[in-house]
């Protein structure tokens, strides 16, 4: 990355020329222009570059944030281990007993 | 928008834009190419890019090997990187069916020329050493296999193709072919109407509502298939393992994230690209029984696209008896990025030529009237 380059997706080391050159290119909506550039894909899925790019891509085609809209939102909303969809055993007994534990303490307390 | 074409394509997906490219290519270049939403919007965007040739039918087999040779040097050709890296493909057997069933298919394979071979538990957890290899009896595994990235390959082919002077109309919907004395005359799109004597129907899980609007039958029908991706981290699963025991596939991307599926085989015909909170308790199940330490790894992103399933989970292609200039390039049941480059080079030449360079005839879609069907049996 040189000086002076503005990122705006931190996931996928995008800047803010690339998202210029691309709507130049002919990706004028949200969804081709994730699918061209990668933004919204990375760990973040979009909470940090989405908005930057929304930015962007309204001032350089003219048009409103509503005429754009944003990239279909995909579950889960933050990243979960496997093993919880797993129903794996053995956390569900660590929740129970970490529930366990927590309420032992607060009777205690009382 | 043009009012007349050689040629129009219906569909931007991959082998929509790969056949209007292989056009272009042959000198054909007054060709339209209709895509309703946006390049890619269909299962050409929602796949994770498997090249396969372990196949069970002749066809399948021949289609992947000749594309495995184009995919090799396509990156140079479209001066657009496909990301296509032959990590191979890994296929695990859990029941000694399926061992005698895939000892069979290997032999097939390999008086077709290509490189699979039977291995044993040990082998498999040397090639993927996350496996846990006390569960399975036995492998398959064919190195020359290979995982692309479907979005490089379909901007590829778009790019590709514009240079060369291909017209593609995105956010464009063909709403009309208008048929005269069993020939084209026209299509028309929400844009208007254009000229044209030859249409190609490559619309994926649209393929037989498109037909419909020339008044041919597919029997293709959409089935949803869910996919989801993981954080990244570091290369653990090389090639592409299948396991047709639990339904699932699953690899690495390049950079990192863990991408898999599982089918389900109570999914009801239909477009539905919703996903549900029961795909990733199916697939974390499976997927932690393969592969023990994947419980501790975090899923990104879950989505969905459709597989566009004929009877025999094999494709229609080429041109129908019914309608003259009516060229079917559909019904792929799951493995149309994978056999594309050939196909859409086949069309293109029948197109142009009225031939082929390999016999394609056993896929037209006649074959559900008149043969015994011999189905693939190898989908996942």
């Amino acid at each position: 990355m040189g000086k002076g380059k503005k990122i705006v997706c931190r996931c996928e080391d995008i800047t803010e020329e690339e998202v210029i050159e691309a709507i130049h290119m002919g990706y004028t909506d949200m969804e081709s222009l994730k699918r061209f550039l990668g933004f919204a894909t990375g760990p973040c899925q979009g909470r940090t570059c989405i908005p930057h790019v929304l930015r962007i891509l309204a001032r350089e085609t003219g048009k409103t944030l509503d005429e754009l809209g944003v990239t279909t939102a995909r579950p889960p909303a933050v990243p979960i281990p496997m093993r919880f969809f797993a129903g794996e055993v053995d956390v569900i007994e660590e929740t129970r007993e970490e529930a366990t534990n927590t309420q032992t303490d607060e009777k205690t307390k009382l | 928008m043009k009012h007349k074409a050689e040629v129009v394509v219906i569909g931007g997906g991959i082998n929509g834009l790969g056949i209007a490219y292989n056009l272009a290519k042959m000198g054909v270049t007054d060709v339209v190419v209709l895509e309703q939403k946006y390049i890619g919007w269909g299962a050409s965007g929602r796949n994770p890019g498997g090249v396969r040739q372990q196949w069970n039918t002749k066809e399948n087999i021949i289609l992947a090997r000749e594309s495995v040779k184009i995919f090799e040097h396509l990156s140079q050709e479209l001066n657009y990187n496909i990301l296509f890296r032959q990590r191979g493909y890994l296929i695990l057997a859990f029941t000694e069916e399926e061992v005698e069933e895939y000892k069979k298919n290997v032999k097939l394979q390999n008086s077709l020329g290509v490189p699979s071979r039977l291995v044993t538990p040990e082998k498999a957890k040397e090639i993927v050493p996350t496996i846990d290899e006390t569960k399975i009896l036995a492998a398959t595994y064919c190195p020359t296999d290979g995982v692309l990235f479907p979005y490089a390959l379909f901007h590829g082919y778009e790019n590709a193709a514009k240079r060369l002077g291909v017209q593609i109309y995105t956010f464009t919907k063909a709403t009309g072919i208008n048929v005269e004395n069993g020939k084209i005359k026209s299509v028309m799109t929400n844009h208007g109407e254009i000229q044209t004597n030859k249409v190609v129907n490559a619309a994926g899980g649209f393929s037989s509502e498109v037909a419909k609007l020339a008044g041919v039958e597919l029997p293709n029908r959409p089935y949803r298939r869910e996919i989801m991706v993981t954080e990244p981290l570091e290369i653990i699963i090389e090639p592409m393992v299948i396991s047709f025991h639990h339904g699932l596939y699953v690899t690495q991307s390049m950079r990192g994230e863990i991408i898999g599926g599982i089918g389900n085989p109570n999914e009801k015909p239909g477009f539905n690209i919703r996903s549900t909170a029961d795909f990733p308790v199916r697939f974390a199940k499976a997927l932690v029984d393969i592969m023990p330490n994947v419980r501790y790894v975090s899923m990104l992103r879950q989505w969905a696209g459709v597989y566009d399933v004929t009877p025999d989970a094999r494709p229609i292609l080429g041109e129908v008896d019914e309608v003259e200039g009516f060229y079917q390039a559909n019904g792929f049941s799951g493995h149309g990025v994978m056999i594309s480059a050939i196909v859409d080079k086949l069309i293109a030449e029948l197109i142009v030529t009225g031939k082929t360079s390999i016999p394609i005839d056993s896929l037209n879609l006649r074959r559900f009237k008149e043969q015994e069907l011999s189905k693939e049996g190898m989908v996942v």
